[in-house]
């Protein structure tokens, strides 16, 4: 599609540069066109340069990060992934903890989030009366507008006495004997942090995926219900297989932005570098250990920040590029905005 | 790719289809509303910015230790108003580690910080160490009925090193005749992030115990032995009011806040004394009479464990860090600025902003700490000349 | 095969399932929604409104604006002109790099965006923490989304729009500017509003750059307030207000950040709903033929 879109922009512009020979001989019309020319090429020029310059802006960024981040790297090569202390006195930094906090938090995020997304696209493109469609996914995409600090400052108020009084004490009663539910319930932990990261990334699934599930043709459809099929079962076979390249592309965007998220996960996970499996232990992201030390860090652990930095950014750059293998280009718009329209 | 051909496809037939102008003129018009309010922000921000370089503002940047930082911030507010607007003092937390850095970096003029430079590191950096106030870590704790805990040094570093795990563990009922001391495990909560007030209470626990000092050690943040992490002093606060059996420890104005019980500690010369400000201060005194000057070394400074009867002995003077010299092409620090920053540090050691210290529960500062830096700020320089 | 009857279960099961799955994510957005209003509407007034920290939020208001401003400044019409040239001139090699870093860019974390910007204004350059440092860190994060939702609404322009002006003699830049733009242009203003209205509630490059200030802020060149550092700071304690009234103090910020961002977004997207409903016809046609059958 969009190979056909060029084409037709380069014949426009060579139909219109022999448009114009034949109209007329006239002077003013040859003036034109080589106004028009240059101008042309002015514009494209002008506009490129601003393009080029976004684009040089991102490797200026990756340079800079590479550079201030080569301390660290020479110092502990690959096993700075490996390395579970980031102890200041002794000059030791390993982003292990903090890959794991990212990933366990993540991963929770997308246990709990994703199912309730794809559950939200399959009713907002499979059941709901079309009336409510379009108010619902606006009132779903409103979580996407919310400032992450208010995410936070909602977990801080909100949240966390639900959890300290209720549900982790009634997880510990019955899934103490797990080494995911040990310890004493405080609400501000892994669990604390996971559940804000889950509803976080709700807008971003269930749009990609309503896109998804959309753009599945009602042919399919169609055909599974001429057979029989229960709504159900149209949805389950006709539908959502079809669609899985999109909804899994969801999914890798929901992460990736479950991955990123700094400020509400720094409100409640409690900060602690250690590794531990439970749940309701404080842990560390990457994001969150960024906005935690910057400020004290020099030399060194500064160094070893900005290769967290360099870490994350890699990560969005496979995040993207897996999204784009599954999804294709039309869904863009919606991961982009954090919500379609 | 197929089905998204299909979609776009469909999407630009519609869109053809429809009619441009209705909604445009909406757009506009919204767009035309953030303009204008952008604008009037802007020309409002620019009429004040005019008006400001009038009267000859001065903006001073401070960051660092989050200790002090409500007080600071105090300070900065009271001392706005005195002098009518003329000086802005802002001040960023970040950590006593991020002030040190900062000051190193030159982004800021002043840092605060809990823990003090090295020798070395002041004499090659040319800071000068004013301390502006005191502060003490204190114990609390959560047992239901227990209102009142004695506790030694000892003690205290073993059952944050989980050698006492039970609250009616002999050592503790020794200490304790006569409370009703439960049959349960102690929870120890301790900051998760790195922070002064962890750097001062196990600089306490390593004076009292040779065992924690040759485990652990003093340090802005530790791996403690099966401790609940908690973010801040709002988060152990917060953590010790919501979890019984529960002991951690945070600053004295936090747990007076918030009216959490902490415990007595005993001193150097034995006797059981309740953190206040007055027993704060008490330490300070005792140690008063053996401070270096300002541009001396303050690394093996504290008033850990002081001596004095009623001295409390985990107490902690807290810094500001500033250039002896204050002139210096990479901080542009005008000379107007300089002096406006000598005369607030002065105003600030001084009795009125002192006796803010107390309303936000900091100790003020023994008159011998005051005389002390007196004698620091006015040896402060720019381009050599004293600054006061 | 199974029976009419438990398929019909199962159907309807499923169906409860999904929405269950609707009202478990309105939940948290009615919760934060109703606590917001709830702790921030008491602390609601006049001076709240328009006085400086710490008896209100009105300097952390006027940064916020100032910061977003100066943000909108440097980042849309960058923004916009690289959109304009992925969608234009942008089939080549050239504009399918800048559009996947522009999309890698979308998913970088702001707080590395912000320690960047830290360490080469302020460290390198020796700038000081202000609201321009900021708005560099605003607006390099606004961007890579005003270029891709320009792109995208230029693209919804009908390519017969472009070959029509062309064929008139219109030369090309004049039909972009003219033609393409202004046919898309509703759309290039929602993403740009849209992009204003995410980045006024970016806290953590906000941290690293404008750092806080109790007072007010005019000048480009100090250290500011903002509301998303001021419900931040406040939350976790760093202020001379005591917990309790700190607390309080951030929800009301919380609510007055809230009012300004969600009514800048919702009145955007409710307008551009209208623009595009049309786009949902082929859906509810089809929807009408399956009730027919089911």
């Amino acid at each position: 599609m969009k190979c056909g879109d060029a084409n037709m922009n380069e014949r426009g512009t060579e139909e219109r540069g022999s448009l114009q020979k034949t109209r007329s001989g006239l002077s003013l019309a040859t003036v034109r066109k080589t106004l028009g020319r240059s101008g042309d090429r002015l514009f494209v020029y002008l506009v490129g340069l601003v393009a080029l310059s976004t684009l040089m802006l991102v490797w200026l960024l990756v340079a800079f990060m590479i550079s201030d981040s080569i301390e660290s790297i020479e110092e502990f090569g690959f096993g700075y992934l490996t390395g579970r202390t980031w102890e200041e006195q002794k000059g030791v930094y390993g982003a292990l903890p903090f890959i794991f906090g990212t990933l366990l938090t993540s991963a929770i995020a997308v246990a709990i989030g994703v199912p309730v997304s794809i559950g939200i696209a399959i009713y907002l493109s499979e059941l709901a009366p079309a009336w409510i469609r379009e108010p619902l996914s606006f009132v779903i995409e409103l979580l996407a507008a919310i400032p992450s600090v208010i995410y936070g400052l909602w977990a801080m108020g909100a949240l966390r006495p639900l959890l300290v009084n209720s549900v982790e004490p009634w997880l510990v009663k019955w899934f103490g004997w797990t080494p995911f539910f040990e310890g004493t319930p405080q609400g501000l932990d892994k669990l604390a942090a996971g559940l804000i990261l889950a509803i976080m990334i709700i807008p971003t699934v269930a749009s990609v995926s309503k896109e998804a599930l959309r753009a599945v043709p009602d042919s399919q459809r169609e055909a599974a219900l001429s057979l029989g099929a229960t709504r159900y079962e149209t949805t389950r076979m006709a539908v959502l297989t079809y669609a899985r390249s999109g909804i899994f592309g969801a999914c890798i965007l929901g992460l990736g932005r479950a991955f990123g998220e700094t400020m509400a996960v720094t409100m409640t996970i409690g900060n602690s570098n250690a590794i531990s499996w439970s749940l309701i232990d404080p842990g560390q992201t990457m994001a969150s250990l960024i906005a935690n030390r910057w400020g004290e860090a020099e030399g060194l652990q500064r160094a070893s920040l900005i290769e967290i930095g360099v870490i994350l950014f890699v990560i969005a750059l496979l995040v993207n590029v897996f999204a784009r293998l599954m999804l294709g280009r039309v869904l863009k718009s919606v991961h982009t905005t954090g919500g379609g329209l | 790719m197929k089905e998204a051909s299909t979609q776009s496809s469909s999407g630009q037939r519609e869109k053809i289809a429809m009619p441009h102008r209705g909604g445009n003129r909406a757009f506009i018009i919204i767009a035309l509303v953030v303009v204008a309010i952008v604008v009037i922000a802007a020309a409002f921000a620019t009429g004040m910015l005019s008006l400001g370089s009038d009267k000859g503002t001065v903006t001073l940047t401070g960051a660092g230790a989050t200790f002090p930082m409500p007080l600071i911030l105090k300070w900065a507010d009271e001392y706005y108003n005195e002098t009518d607007g003329k000086v802005k003092v802002n001040y960023g937390g970040g950590g006593s580690g991020a002030g040190i850095t900062q000051i190193k970096d030159q982004t800021v003029v002043f840092a605060g910080t809990d823990a003090p430079l090295s020798g070395d590191e002041s004499s090659q950096y040319g800071l000068v160490h004013i301390p502006e106030t005191l502060g003490a870590v204190v114990v609390a704790f959560n047992v239901p009925g227990l209102a009142t805990l004695k506790l030694d040094g000892d003690t205290l570093a073993k059952i944050f090193m989980k050698n006492i795990t039970k609250w009616n563990d002999p050592a503790i009922v020794a200490l304790n005749a006569g409370a009703s001391l439960p049959d349960n495990d102690i929870q120890t909560v301790v900051r998760s992030d790195s922070s002064g007030t962890t750097f001062v209470f196990t600089g306490y626990l390593e004076i009292v115990s040779s065992e924690f000092a040759s485990i652990y050690g003093q340090a802005k943040s530790l791996t403690w032995p099966g401790a609940i992490g908690a973010s801040g002093n709002p988060g152990v606060t917060s953590t010790v009011k919501s979890t019984s059996y529960s002991i951690g420890y945070i600053e004295l104005s936090y747990a007076m806040q918030n009216e959490i019980p902490f415990a007595q500690l005993k001193n150097k010369d034995g006797n059981f004394v309740v953190a206040s400000l007055d027993t704060t201060s008490a330490a300070a005194a005792a140690a008063g009479a053996s401070l270096p000057a300002g541009g001396g070394d303050w690394s093996n400074v504290n008033i850990l464990n002081a001596p004095g009867s009623d001295s409390y002995p985990i107490a902690s003077f807290t810094y500001i860090l500033v250039y002896k010299e204050l002139y210096d092409d990479a901080t542009k620090l005008n000379k107007t600025a300089a002096e406006a920053l000598v005369d607030f540090l002065w105003w600030m050691v001084h009795d009125e902003a002192q006796s803010w210290a107390d309303d936000l529960y900091y100790a003020p500062l023994p008159a011998s700490v005051v005389a002390l830096n007196e004698a620091t700020l006015e040896a402060l320089t720019y381009q050599g000349e004293p600054v006061l | 095969m199974r029976s009419h009857k438990l398929r019909k279960r199962v159907d309807m099961a499923a169906s409860l399932l999904a929405v269950g799955c609707v009202l478990v994510a309105l939940i948290p957005l009615v919760s934060i929604l109703v606590e917001v209003i709830r702790n921030g509407a008491p602390m609601l007034s006049w001076e709240f409104i328009t006085d400086r920290t710490t008896s209100g939020v009105g300097n952390a208001i006027l940064g916020s604006l100032q910061i977003v401003m100066y943000a909108a400044f440097i980042g849309l019409p960058v923004g916009i002109l690289t959109g304009i040239y992925i969608s234009e001139f942008g089939n080549n090699r050239m504009g399918s790099t800048i559009r996947f870093f522009n999309d890698v860019m979308a998913n970088f974390p702001s707080i590395v965006v912000g320690l960047l910007v830290y360490a080469m204004l302020i460290v390198y350059l020796g700038m000081t923490y202000s609201i321009i440092v900021a708005s560099v860190a605003l607006s390099i994060i606004m961007i890579p989304i005003v270029a891709n939702t320009t792109e995208e609404s230029l693209k919804m322009v009908p390519n017969s729009l472009r070959e029509g002006a062309l064929a008139l003699g219109v030369p090309r830049w004049r039909t972009v500017l003219k033609v393409v733009l202004s046919n898309g242009r509703s759309g290039v203003i929602t993403g740009a509003l849209l992009a204003v209205a995410r980045v006024a509630g970016e806290t953590a490059p906000l941290i690293l750059t404008t750092m806080f200030s109790y007072f007010w802020t005019v000048s480009p060149n100090e250290p500011s307030a903002a509301l998303p550092t001021l419900i931040f700071n406040y939350a976790m304690g760093y202020s001379s207000l005591t917990v309790d009234e700190a607390m309080r103090h951030a929800w009301g910020a919380a609510l007055v950040l809230i009012m300004l961002v969600l009514s800048l977004n919702v009145s955007v997207r409710l307008l551009s709903m209208r623009r595009f409903k049309k786009n949902h016809k082929g859906a509810r046609r089809w929807r009408t033929r399956l009730s027919l059958k089911a």
